[in-house]
């Protein structure tokens, strides 16, 4: 009974989905199990933030190695969470200001909005700026022409990586109309509109194929691993 | 001829890059293209080609680890819909997209006094659901997004009057940079609805998965800094008056210098390792 009825919740939702689409009187459903999902979504939010906060807490318990950036993420987390949900430094909303809390939470100048714009914001940019470092050490280590296959890959990289700058572009710029194909941006295009698209699609396909079956397993109750082990 | 055995000490090629992308950024060398792809000139027409006043979706999907290249899209595509005197609808199905958003509705205000809220745009914000989210706004608009960003209910904002569902809205234009994002535009809203029309700017990263749906499902996109530059370019030539203003208004061109000496940069290494490694096994072979 424990696996029987979510099996059956999941198997007639998804087929009464499914109809939705071919049947149009059953149109509305589809929107209306949309508006549903977006409600679950917004709480799961709330199960995943106290699963945060319990990892967080089990670390720095126990003293787990690293239980000090355990200790970081958990008092971040909750100062993010108490300036938002209060609205710190909030002033109420122009229109009512009777009501203190009526303004925006991102409302410049108020804590949330200075944690996102000087706390979040420089820390991602500075974690995604080393990116560049690592690029800039692995790609000429990694790109090297030891075989055929290697060595087709070294081509077409640097050919799109060339066509990806000003630099590029203007080292071919002279070549005559007759020779555009062999231009360095003609050459990127083609790599990225036709190799790159042809390949795509298949693999779009193939993934698709893979979800239609994957789906129905679910659907049809063969597969019920998402319901956990027990 | 053979080659030392010899490892470069990572730390020179970390400084070296410091200073190839920061200093053209200190400097504010601008990087100025000569062309402008087939691609940029089909995202550019759309907007432009658009009845003026026309509503247009931005939904604005992307953190600020990313701002440092699609910022500059979003900028030229804000200040484009705003000299075609475009109707602007904001939101995001990223939670960290709100800020992204905030950047956009500031450049409005700054540069264009005469855009009222609520009448010349809105910003609906954020509502969790990722890409149901768009199979939601598809069919009923109000039903999730009952209120804008900061609570006014969406049947009292005078621009979204009339708006049920975005079947309607003759352009989306998305600046995205992953999952969900474009491919979730594309794949629910652009493909099964034929009305919908759908322009983006992406990060170069994922714009390769994205080729394929180029031209039926979706009309271009800038798949690039250098897209972002080249639009710019033709942006500041078209309107003039922009690059006169105060605020700094060719980001993507300064951005794309620091691109440019980066990437040449990488090319010469990875040309120079590859010398020294053919060199090596030539030496190797030769013993």
């Amino acid at each position: 009974m424990k696996r029987t009825i979510p099996i059956l919740i999941a198997s007639f939702v998804g087929f009464l989905l499914i109809f939705s689409k071919f049947i149009p009187p059953f149109e509305e459903w589809e929107t209306k199990v949309s508006v549903w999902f977006d409600i679950l979504a917004a709480f799961a939010f709330v199960l995943g933030g106290g699963n945060l906060l319990k990892n967080q807490i089990k670390k720095v318990h126990e003293q787990k190695p690293g239980w000090g950036f355990a200790a970081v993420t958990g008092i971040a987390f909750l100062a993010t969470l108490v300036v938002g949900l209060f609205k710190v430094g909030v002033p109420p909303a122009f229109q009512t200001p009777e009501h203190v809390w009526s303004g925006e939470y991102m409302q410049e100048g108020s804590a949330f909005w200075w944690t996102y714009e000087y706390l979040y914001i420089p820390l991602a940019a500075t974690m995604f700026a080393t990116l560049a470092f690592y690029i800039s050490s692995a790609a000429f280590r990694a790109f090297r022409a030891k075989n055929a296959e290697a060595s087709l890959l070294l081509g077409t990289a640097l050919i799109v990586l060339l066509g990806q700058t000003t630099f590029g572009s203007r080292l071919t710029e002279g070549l005559p109309e007759s020779l555009s194909m062999l231009r360095i941006d003609s050459l990127k295009e083609m790599f990225l509109n036709v190799f790159n698209t042809f390949a795509s699609r298949a693999i779009m396909i193939g993934i698709a194929l893979g979800i239609v079956s994957t789906s129905l397993k679910v659907l049809l109750g063969v597969d019920q691993s998402y319901l956990g082990a027990d | 001829m053979s080659v030392p055995e010899k490892q470069l000490d990572r730390r020179w090629l970390f400084a070296l890059t410091i200073l190839v992308v920061g200093l053209p950024l200190l400097l504010r060398l601008e990087s100025t293209q000569r062309e402008v792809s087939q691609m940029v000139t089909n995202v550019y027409e759309a907007i432009d080609n658009l009845p003026e006043g026309s509503l247009v979706l931005l939904p604005f999907d992307y953190d600020p680890s990313a701002e440092g290249e699609l910022q500059p899209m979003a900028d030229v595509f804000v200040r484009h819909c705003a000299e075609r005197k475009h109707k602007l609808i904001f939101l995001t199905i990223w939670p960290q997209g709100v800020g992204m958003i905030q950047r956009a509705t500031n450049l409005l205000q700054q540069e264009y006094p005469e855009y009222r809220y609520g009448i010349d745009f809105v910003n609906l914000g954020y509502r969790p659901g990722y890409e149901v989210v768009i199979n939601t706004v598809i069919n009923d608009l109000p039903s999730l997004y009952d209120a804008d960003q900061v609570g006014t209910p969406v049947r009292q904002i005078p621009l979204m009057r009339g708006v049920e569902n975005i079947r309607n809205i003759p352009l989306i234009i998305n600046v995205s940079s992953g999952d969900p994002g474009l491919k979730q535009w594309i794949q629910y809203a652009a493909t099964p609805y034929e009305s919908i029309n759908i322009v983006a700017g992406t990060t170069g990263v994922q714009a390769s998965t994205l080729y394929p749906y180029i031209p039926h499902q979706m009309i271009g996109m800038l798949p690039s800094l250098k897209s972002a530059a080249e639009y710019e370019q033709r942006l500041l030539k078209k309107y003039p008056h922009i690059g006169e203003r105060e605020s700094v208004t060719n980001t993507a061109q300064l951005r794309m210098m620091s691109q440019d000496a980066a990437h040449v940069m990488l090319i010469a290494f990875i040309v120079i390792s590859n010398l020294i490694f053919l060199l090596r096994r030539r030496g190797e072979r030769a013993v």
